[in-house]
Parts: structure tokens; C-alpha cells; sequence
């Protein structure tokens, strides 16, 4: 019964809205909901021509990853072949990468650097974000105006300092450098997270004010829980970059025991590469190993990554 | 349960005498609340980027082998900089690998959008191919810019031999090295295109609607409605793809230049930090690169300023109008 009476009003108005602006919005709904499509017959011929460049494009950027994971399934004269399907498949690269190098103790040690950049990371910045984002203090302007600031420092003007300050600390040749600066936050993520903080509804904060709720209480109860994706969104970016960086790994490790993946892909490349041994087949299976653990990170946190993207892009 | 009802009220009423009894009180809480919650990033800002900056400046006026104690040497780092060939080779191929790859990147990405922002509802599946190399860690990339770029074997020279080109030597022939790096750094294009493609889901239908009244082609609307109205993230992805461009190291590192004395080491593919790190970390020359990477951030400010200059020229920010 009541639920009639607000539908009654809408009936009349629709079809007068309708009547009003009929003649001028139908040549432009007409064609397409989104303004790019032209109209005509030619659409048909666009359509199959988009899917067409759309495919090709696919390949383009797809097939260089088949092709180095069916590389490594092949033996050493077949690797330029370049077919898709190994003529005689085999698992020997797997068998004596694993032995011939400590892939491994690669593997832990980077999973362990990955796992603490990315972990300190999200809580530092994190932390820093919300005194940003939460109070109003004299200073805080300038203050985040130089947060911002640090982004633009290129890291080769750090490098240098920054590997001397680990070598008065004695901690050149472990993991710490690679992932101990994170404890402090890092300028991109607190720029990152402050966002999501400031997009939150005042109401719950009041609400805790109103109860009597402590600072940390009401960042860590309230806040946190709220923005549990972008806390993903950072974890899952630090730990791409963790993964993959190899300047850092160069600079503090020369042990081969404590070397990160690529650190140790890239030693492989010299043994076995250009100048070295040729003996590619190696090289493309511990380049397989080094890049499946990052494919199976963006299945896991493909929404992430994108719409975090998407963000950055739009934020900048 | 029964603790904290006691608490609850307990609490409010001493919070706000105190408010009530000074003013400024509450100011004076948040500002030491909000401190401490930003204190991690006071402590590691001036550990690790105030002092660092003080200390690069200070080193790159010494000689420093990070053994003996750094010798002040004045401005001879400097001087060497500008007579050093080395210098002018790797900004050289620095430039002309920026200067390549960036608007090749850009005109990629946003084609690949185009084309994404068209595919209807498989645009999902494309977009997760385009951006998967992105996720393919740098050194990875360098191994298959060797493999894919082979001059005899490679499968780029292999296509391009199925329409009658023989492709160039890419990996050993120094015309081609860089060329081959720009082919390869557009592989990664895909972060740009998941920008561009929600930059174009945000343009109005309607202008479009307008353009093609007024008669407008396709590729009209795209230069005189499209570019335009998403000229704010076209030039984040520039100013990015520059500041990284010259900032370009692990590709290149890990497919030309071997670990301490390789012989394999290509003049063609010296990029500038690359160069950086081999006079820092391999020669020690620590003073010297000190120099190296004061002379990288006035180059990459420079580059910065004129493409901002330019920028209030060009793009169009939404938020101007309100």
C-alpha cells in the first residue's frame, strides 16, 4: 500500500520527461551508450577490426612469456627454435638448475625480504598517512608538502650515504638494507593511503570521540578496518617492487648464499649468457622460476593492481 | 565486558575539563598525537634522505674510495664530469633512449586504451594480457630482450623476416642496441594503458555527442575531444616515463654489462646510471659519482620544470574550471 504511493509520482513525469527531450536525445543515445562509435554499416568492419588489433596486440604481449616458459622446457639446441610447443620436452633445465645453483636459498631469501619490505612498509606508511590524514596541526602543509618533495629525489643521489650509513651499521652483506628504510614509510604509499583515509565518513570517528576512545583505539579499531583494501593494494605493490628490484641486491650483497632471486638470475647471466657458457636453457628456466611467483601474485591481486593504477594515474 | 562501560564514561569527562580549561589544549593533544603517529617518517627522513642529501653534496666535493677518510678535492669532481667522455656518452644514450621511448610509449598506451575502451566486455581479458609483462621482473626482462633480439636466431628478426626484412643485429651492433632497449621498454606499456583506458571511461559521452553533430570523424573526436579531456594523466604518464627513463638501469645492466670485468660491455647501452654505479660500486670512486648524481637531479629538475612549463600550456585539469 505505502509502497505504491512513491511509484505514483514517477509514472506521470517519465513520459513527459520523455516527450520533452525524445527529439533531442535520440540521434545521440541512438548510436551508442559510450560517444566513441561511429555509426553506419561501417560497424561491423570496426568492431571485427578492434577485436583483430586486439588480438594481434595479445600476442604481441603475451607470447614473449609462453615463449620463455616453453624455452625452459626444452633442451639446450632447442631453445631458438622458436616453437611453442617443445619438440622434446623435458624437465633436465628444472633438475640441474636446482642443482648447479642454490635457487632455493634464492627463493627463501627473497620471499623473506619481500614479505618484511612489503609488511614494514604497509604499517609505517600506513601510521604516517593517518597523522596526515586525521588531525590539524600547525606545520602540517609544509610537512606533507616535503613528503611529496622526496618523491621527486632521484634514488641515485641517496645511493651512496645510504649504503654508507648500512656499512657503519655492519649490515652490508645481509638482507636488512633491502627492506629496514620501509620501517619508516615511503612517500608514495602515505600519499597513497592519506587518500583513502580522507575519503572515510566523519560519522564513526565522531562517534569514538563521543565514547572516549583513545588515538590508537580509534586508528586501529575504526580506521584500519576500513581501509583493509588499500592496505592489500600497498602490501601488494611493495611486494612487487621487493621482488624484482635488483640495484639494492647488487649494491649490499656479494655473498651468492644471501643473493635475492634476480640477483642471482643476473649472476647466472653472466655464467651462463652472452660471454659466458651459453648454455641459455639455464638461464630461461631460473628466469621462468623468477617471474611465475609475480604472474601468481597478479592472479591473486589483479583488482588490486588495477584499480590501483587506474588511481595513481588519475591522482597525479 | 563489564570493564568497559566503567572506562567508557570515565574517560570524556577529563578530556573535556582539560579541553574546556585552557584553550589550545586540544590543539596541543592532536599536534603531539599527530606527531607521534608521523614520527616513523620524521626519524627516516632525516636519517635516510636529509643527511643523505647533505652527505652526497659533501662527498661529491671529495675524493672517497669508502676505505680512507674523503679527501676535499673542491670542485674537481665537477670539472672532471665535464671532460669525462664517459659522462657525455651515457647522457648522450640517455637521451636519445628517453627521448625514443617516451613518446613511442605514449602514443602505445594510448592506442591500446583506444582500442580496450571499444572491446565491450572482453575488454577485461585484453587488459589482463596487455599488463602482464608489467608484472615480469626488469632483470627477467633483460634476458629476453637477449633471447627475443638475437640477431641470427631471435624471434623479432624471425617475424620480421616473414615480410622480407632482415633485421639488424640488435644485441651487437651499437646502432641497434638502444632501438632494441626502446622495442623491449614498450613491452611494459601496460600500467600506462589500465591509466589511460580509466581516464577515458571518465570522459563525458556527451562531448562526443557534440563533436559528432558538428560533423567530427573518429579520429577528430579523439585529437579534439579525447586527447584533450584526458590531457591530465597524459602527462603523469610523460613526467613518470621521463624521471624513469633516465633513471633506466636493470634492463640494460643485466643484458650488457657482466659482473666486474666482463668483456661484453657496450658502450651503445651506457645509460647514465649505470655508468653511476659502476664508478661508485666497481671503481669506488664514490666521490666521483657523488657529482655523477648531482649533475643526474639538476638534469631530471631541468627536464621536470620545462615539462611542467609546458604542461599549463596543454593540459586541460577539470578541477581549473570549478
Amino acid at each position: 500500500m505505502t509502497a505504491a504511493t512513491p511509484a505514483l509520482p514517477t509514472p506521470p513525469q517519465a513520459p513527459r520527461r520523455g516527450t520533452d527531450v525524445a527529439p533531442l536525445a535520440a540521434p545521440d543515445a541512438g548510436p551508442a551508450s559510450r560517444g566513441l562509435r561511429p555509426a553506419g554499416g561501417r560497424r561491423l568492419v570496426v568492431r571485427v577490426t578492434v577485436i583483430v588489433a586486439l588480438a594481434v596486440a595479445t600476442v604481441a604481449f603475451v607470447y614473449p612469456l609462453l615463449w620463455l616458459v616453453s624455452a625452459s622446457f626444452k633442451p639446450r639446441s632447442e631453445v631458438f627454435d622458436n616453437r611453442l610447443v617443445p619438440a622434446t620436452p623435458t624437465l633436465a633445465n628444472y633438475v640441474t638448475v636446482w642443482q648447479d645453483a642454490p635457487l632455493a636459498l634464492w627463493l627463501g631469501n627473497t620471499v623473506v625480504v619481500t614479505v618484511l619490505a612489503a609488511g614494514t612498509v604497509t604499517v609505517s606508511s600506513a601510521l604516517v598517512a593517518w597523522g596526515f590524514a586525521h588531525f590539524r596541526f600547525r606545520g602540517r602543509g609544509v610537512l606533507f608538502g616535503v613528503v611529496l618533495a622526496t618523491m621527486m629525489l632521484p634514488g641515485a643521489v641517496t645511493l651512496i650515504p645510504t649504503y654508507l650509513i648500512w656499512h657503519d651499521l655492519g649490515m652490508v652483506g645481509t638482507n636488512v638494507p633491502l627492506w629496514a628504510g620501509n620501517l619508516f614509510g615511503s612517500a608514495f604509499y602515505i600519499f597513497l593511503l592519506r587518500q583513502f583515509f580522507l575519503s572515510l565518513p566523519p560519522e564513526p570517528f565522531e562517534a569514538a570521540t563521543i565514547d572516549g576512545a583513545g588515538e590508537w583505539t580509534t586508528f586501529w579499531r575504526i580506521a584500519v578496518p576500513l581501509c583493509r583494501p588499500a592496505f592489500v593494494l600497498t602490501f601488494l605493490f611493495e611486494a612487487q617492487a621487493a621482488w624484482t628490484d635488483l640495484m639494492r641486491p647488487l649494491v649490499y650483497l656479494q655473498d651468492e648464499r644471501t643473493f635475492t632471486i634476480p640477483r642471482g638470475l643476473k649472476s647466472l647471466v653472466d655464467q651462463f649468457g652472452p660471454g659466458g657458457e651459453s648454455q641459455w636453457e639455464l638461464v630461461v628456466t631460473a628466469g621462468v622460476i623468477t617471474t611465475v611467483p609475480m604472474i601468481l601474485l597478479f592472479f591473486f591481486g589483479q583488482r588490486y593492481f588495477v584499480e590501483g593504477i587506474a588511481t595513481t594515474g588519475s591522482k597525479g | 565486558m563489564t570493564a568497559t562501560p566503567t572506562v567508557a564514561p570515565a574517560a570524556p569527562p577529563h578530556r573535556a575539563a582539560g579541553g574546556r580549561r585552557r584553550a589550545g589544549a586540544h590543539e596541543r593533544h592532536a599536534r603531539r598525537a599527530a606527531l607521534a603517529f608521523i614520527s616513523p617518517w620524521i626519524v627516516g627522513f632525516l636519517v635516510f634522505t636529509a643527511w643523505p642529501i647533505l652527505y652526497s653534496a659533501y662527498l661529491s666535493l671529495t675524493d672517497y674510495d669508502a676505505i680512507n677518510d674523503p679527501r676535499w678535492v673542491g670542485l674537481a669532481n665537477y670539472r672532471e664530469l665535464a671532460s669525462d667522455p664517459k659522462v657525455a656518452r651515457s647522457l648522450w644514450n640517455t637521451f636519445v633512449f628517453t627521448a625514443l621511448s617516451v613518446p613511442l610509449h605514449v602514443v602505445l598506451a594510448l592506442l591500446l586504451a583506444l582500442l580496450l575502451e571499444r572491446a565491450g566486455r572482453s575488454s577485461g581479458f585484453f587488459r589482463t594480457a596487455f599488463f602482464l609483462p608489467k608484472m615480469t621482473p626488469p632483470v627477467a626482462v633483460g634476458v629476453l630482450l637477449l633471447l627475443l633480439f638475437n640477431g641470427p636466431y631471435g624471434l623479432v628478426n624471425r617475424v620480421l623476416g616473414w615480410f622480407g626484412i632482415t633485421g639488424p643485429s640488435w644485441t651487437t651492433d651499437p646502432t641497434w642496441v638502444k632501438p632494441g632497449l626502446v622495442l623491449m621498454s614498450l613491452w611494459t606499456v601496460g600500467a600506462s594503458v589500465v591509466i589511460l583506458l580509466a581516464a577515458l571511461r571518465g570522459v563525458p559521452a556527451d562531448l562526443y555527442d557534440a563533436a559528432r553533430v558538428d560533423g567530427a570523424g573518429y579520429w577528430r573526436r579523439v585529437r579534439t575531444v579525447t586527447v584533450p579531456m584526458i590531457s591530465g594523466p597524459l602527462f603523469f604518464i610523460v613526467v613518470v616515463n621521463t624521471i624513469g627513463g633516465f633513471q633506466t638501469f636493470t634492463e640494460a645492466y643485466t643484458a650488457y654489462f657482466g659482473a666486474g670485468n666482463s668483456t661484453y660491455s657496450n658502450d651503445a647501452a651506457l645509460f647514465y646510471v649505470i655508468y653511476l654505479f659502476q664508478q661508485g660500486f666497481q671503481e669506488l670512486h664514490m666521490g666521483y659519482a657523488s657529482a655523477l648524481a648531482w649533475l643526474l637531479f639538476v638534469v631530471i629538475m631541468a627536464i621536470t620544470a620545462v615539462q611542467l612549463l609546458l604542461s599549463r600550456r596543454f593540459v586541460y585539469y577539470e578541477a581549473e574550471q570549478r
